[in-house]
């Protein structure tokens, strides 16, 4: 469906298709537990937070998951060719009362099939130089 | 809540297709915008027509919002065991069968693939078939996501 997206043909396995740098505030945490219906209080309630043994308010690991994939939306062109998105939360984020938290996301090719007309894009995805997906990899169909 | 750990018994546990989920298109809007998701097609039906689909294309995580709905049947259970203070998400994964669209009437079936434990650690995961709504009070139509989530429990000595 994505007429002007990237063609298989033109890829190989390391490529960095896309980069983009990410904020989170507090503000995109409150946002995304209505736009979800996750309202975990660790994700907005400072409190409760450091009760339950964390550094702080945290973001939800969907959130991270859900707004890293936008990279990879954009490149392709088309929502709808991302056909399988799968991650392990391997680290929290933590979001500061005041200002923001910037998660840095690197797409690569991981793997190209041919045959089946998909390309696997890996994201390495880090906040303050760690690692916080862990195994972050989509799998996009291209016309 | 005494030393709880989740029940092993409710491993291969199917429940009941759940009430249909209507998938709108302000709800897909706000979602995006909530995952700073600016692609066109999640936001301008025009765009998602020019895509080829019949309105407007929800963001790749947005079935979570319709699985979450699914799995509380079970992680909400009393009996289950599960305490929420002490579960952290481990890993989640989405197999779209196809891209779920404004309008979409979506029933779910929850599965608990497993429950393990080792020492005061347990880990449940769960899958959540994602169909068309059946007409009418007909079976479950067309498959058209698998959204799988695994949870962590930490016992109350670790």
């Amino acid at each position: 469906m994505s007429e002007q997206g990237p063609e298989l043909a033109s890829l190989t396995v390391g490529d960095v298709v896309a980069s983009r740098a990410i904020e989170l505030d507090r503000a995109t945490l409150v946002r995304y537990a209505g736009a979800s219906g996750d309202f975990n209080p660790i994700h907005w309630d400072e409190g409760f937070a450091t009760e339950v043994g964390l550094p702080g308010v945290i973001a939800h690991g969907m959130c991270t998951m859900g707004s890293v994939i936008g990279v990879v939306t954009d490149w392709v062109g088309d929502p709808g060719a991302i056909v399988r998105y799968g991650t392990r939360f391997t680290k929290p984020v933590p979001v500061p009362a005041r200002g923001t938290a910037v998660v840095d996301v690197v797409a690569t090719v991981g793997a190209v099939d041919p045959d089946a007309g998909t390309v696997r894009v890996d994201l390495t995805v880090t906040h303050e130089d760690v690692k916080v997906l862990g195994r972050a990899q989509a799998v996009v169909r291209l016309a | 809540m005494a030393n709880t750990q989740p029940d092993t018994a409710f491993a291969g546990r199917e429940y009941p297709a759940t009430e249909p989920y209507q998938v709108g298109r302000e709800k897909i809007r706000e979602f995006a915008a909530a995952v700073g998701a600016q692609h066109p097609a999640h936001h301008d039906i025009v765009a998602a027509r020019g895509l080829g689909y019949p309105d407007l294309v929800a963001p790749p995580t947005f079935a979570v919002v319709i699985a979450q709905r699914a799995e509380s049947q079970y992680v909400a259970d009393p009996a289950a065991g599960i305490d929420f203070s002490r579960v952290v998400h481990a890993d989640e994964k989405f197999e779209h069968h196809r891209p779920i669209v404004a309008g979409d009437e979506l029933v779910t079936i929850l599965h608990v693939d497993s429950v393990t434990q080792r020492a005061s650690i347990s880990m449940v995961t769960t899958r959540c078939e994602i169909f068309a709504a059946g007409t009418d009070g007909a079976a479950p139509g067309e498959h058209v996501a698998t959204v799988t989530s695994s949870l962590v429990v930490r016992g109350e000595d670790s």
